[in-house]
């Protein structure tokens, strides 16, 4: 079984948030892990690997520096690394990253491919099944669980008040939660090997089936208006009030404000 | 000359730190208060392949270098002295000698079960009468027929009890020198535990490091196989001083990793603490005790991986080993206790991390040679 797994390096949260004059994210000035949601795929992918048997590719579109997320992958176990950069592709949003990924994945041979939900950077959880979309393929989202059951997988999918059990054809998409699994750690003669090993670099030109106005910032539909580090709160207002008084100062406050 | 990690090795040192951060840290402080062996976080270093970084993976380990050896007992001697010490004592004084000195027979059948993770090592060499003068050893083996047989006993032996796989070292044969004494000469063997005539004595109370088995080993008629033999006979002496060169370097790793614990603690702590309005992070005194602290840890890494390099790349290293052991096994004493003294009072509580690290950081000045045999090595080299 032949699995492509879709992983992003997004910013450490314990570090600062650095922006580029255009609003958008400057990655090469942050400290960076790879997307949790995108790990618990990863993890999905080598214990389906373990299981079946197989081959795991890791791919990732990003700067130069996303090499060291795709190391970390096959460090964990994924036996095959691809990076996607070139400098036409910057400033990308799901639209035009899902292009780009899409072209990337038509050559290669996959029987499954294993997104995160969504980064914890963007927040969209757009660009899984844009994917799918992009490559005429059926798409799962959320899923808690997998299986595979001959040429079909069966997934859990984590809905509001309950669960779904799907059953899709493979080729096929999945899009992974980070409750899915707790992912390994690395071993240190994984991290070893992983050096040893090559990464691809695909550019532009590597691209299958794309337009290049749809790439980039130049082919990007989403247009940033302003972009903010945390939004400081006022100091807030402390009422000692008994119940009803304090949801009639509530109201009377949100009406004033004009929020209802 | 390169002062720079290169990228395999910062990942190396980011997956340690995660998993000293995740299972290490939240157990560090009941496993001293309850002397407990953290059997658990040993099993999971064992799976992740913590147990075999520097050895070659024909031998079950992870085909890593030193430097990655020394970084692992660095991160996690950080936040519990108890868990570097297990790992170290396992691979510098029980795995080494056996890939350094064993038969292939032997490196099959011992060395790739301790350095997959399955089985657990020690190294005997200490005895009662016989810590620095090591030559006062009373330990004997003699042959008989196809068995060795062992009597007497070792003491304050790290990972003693817990486990499986021993490297004892014993007397084999008295011969006279020059000037007509006799002088005695060792032998190396590997032990198992359940070996008959092979039992535990007590276990120590110990001021630090008190999760880590420190036990007595005792040898009544133990029979071992002849194949058991652990090198040539009449050289264990030598090799158990090359051994300890090894255990050095992991001993000073632990040492750089409690110094920069307590740094780490102490850091957090005075930028909380506030006296006389203000954090005492604003102190001068405090800063200027920060620098000192951070200063000589800097210091004591350098010297700590040069000393790995030295035994990537050289047959000998005793010297670098005893710089760096020395080095930084004082500076690890003279920072957790300024750690403390920053701390006040809440320093001197257990409730504070640096009273433990403060603890275990004493020990590093002692086993596997004193700062004074450290003295003693490194000046013996300066004026042959």
């Amino acid at each position: 079984m032949k699995i492509v797994v879709c992983i992003k390096q997004v910013p450490d949260t314990k570090g600062g948030v650095v922006f580029n004059p255009d609003g958008t994210l400057n990655r090469a000035a942050m400290l960076t892990i790879m997307n949790p949601d995108d790990k618990a795929g990863l993890e999905a992918a080598i214990r389906l690997k373990e299981q079946y048997g197989g081959e795991v590719t890791a791919v990732t579109m990003g700067l130069p520096k996303a090499d060291d997320v795709l190391r970390e992958a096959m460090a964990m176990g994924a036996d095959n690394g691809v990076l996607v950069t070139d400098r036409v592709l910057g400033g990308a949003d799901t639209w035009a990253t899902s292009t780009t990924i899409a072209g990337a994945l038509r050559n290669l041979d996959f029987d499954l491919v294993i997104t995160g939900r969504q980064a914890i950077d963007g927040d969209t959880a757009q660009v899984g099944p844009q994917i799918a979309e992009h490559l005429g393929i059926p798409v799962i989202s959320y899923a808690e669980d997998i299986k595979v059951d001959g040429d079909y997988v069966i997934v859990k999918r984590q809905y509001d008040d309950r669960f779904h059990e799907l059953k899709a054809k493979m080729p096929c998409l999945i899009t992974a939660l980070s409750e899915l699994n707790e992912p390994r750690y690395m071993t240190p003669g994984g991290i070893f090997d992983a050096y040893d090993k090559e990464v691809k670099v695909w550019g532009r030109a590597d691209l299958k089936d794309v337009l290049d106005e749809n790439l980039g910032l130049k082919g990007s539909p989403t247009k940033i208006a302003k972009a903010s580090d945390k939004v400081r709160k006022g100091a807030g207002e402390k009422v000692t009030l008994d119940p009803m008084e304090s949801v009639n100062y509530i109201m009377s406050k949100l009406e004033e404000k004009h929020i209802i | 000359m390169d002062f720079k990690l290169d990228k395999k090795h910062e990942m190396a040192r980011a997956l340690f730190q995660e998993f000293a951060e995740k299972e290490v840290k939240p157990l560090a402080q009941e496993v001293d208060e309850t002397e407990t062996f953290p059997r658990q976080t040993v099993e999971k270093m064992q799976k992740l392949g913590f147990m075999g970084i520097a050895i070659p993976k024909e031998y079950g380990g992870q085909g890593c270098d030193t430097l990655t050896y020394v970084m692992c007992v660095e991160e996690l001697s950080k936040v519990c002295g108890t868990t570097g010490v297990i790992v170290s004592a396992h691979s510098s004084l029980c795995c080494d000698p056996i890939y350094q000195f064993g038969t292939e027979e032997q490196k099959q059948k011992f060395l790739v079960p301790l350095a997959s993770g399955q089985k657990l090592g020690a190294f005997a060499l200490t005895e009662p009468g016989a810590g620095t003068d090591a030559q006062g050893a009373q330990t004997k083996a003699y042959l008989e027929g196809d068995e060795w047989v062992l009597n007497g006993s070792k003491c304050f032996i790290t990972n003693g009890h817990e486990a499986d796989i021993y490297v004892i070292i014993a007397v084999t044969d008295v011969e006279m020198d020059k000037k007509g004494r006799p002088k005695k000469k060792f032998s190396a063997f590997i032990v198992e535990k359940g070996t008959p005539g092979f039992t535990f004595g007590t276990k120590e109370k110990k001021m630090g490091i008190r999760g880590s088995a420190t036990y007595e080993l005792i040898f009544q008629d133990c029979h071992i196989p002849k194949d058991n033999l652990l090198g040539t006979r009449g050289k264990g002496f030598g090799m158990a001083m090359h051994t300890l060169d090894g255990g050095r370097i992991g001993i000073a790793a632990q040492a750089l990793g409690l110094g920069e614990g307590a740094i780490d603690r102490t850091i957090e702590f005075v930028k909380e603490r506030k006296q006389f309005g203000r954090s005492i992070a604003q102190f001068q005194n405090t800063q200027f005790q920060l620098a000192d602290m951070a200063t000589r840890m800097e210091a004591a890494k350098f010297l700590v991986y040069r000393a790995a390099e030295a035994k990537q790349t050289q047959k000998v290293y005793s010297l670098e080993a005893a710089k760096a052991k020395l080095f930084a096994a004082e500076a690890a004493m003279e920072v957790t206790t300024k750690a403390v003294q920053l701390h006040g009072g809440y320093g001197y509580t257990r409730e504070y991390d640096v009273e433990r690290m403060m603890r275990d950081a004493k020990i590093t000045e002692i086993y596997e040679g004193t700062s004074e045999v450290q003295r003693m090595v490194i000046s013996g080299n300066l004026l042959k």
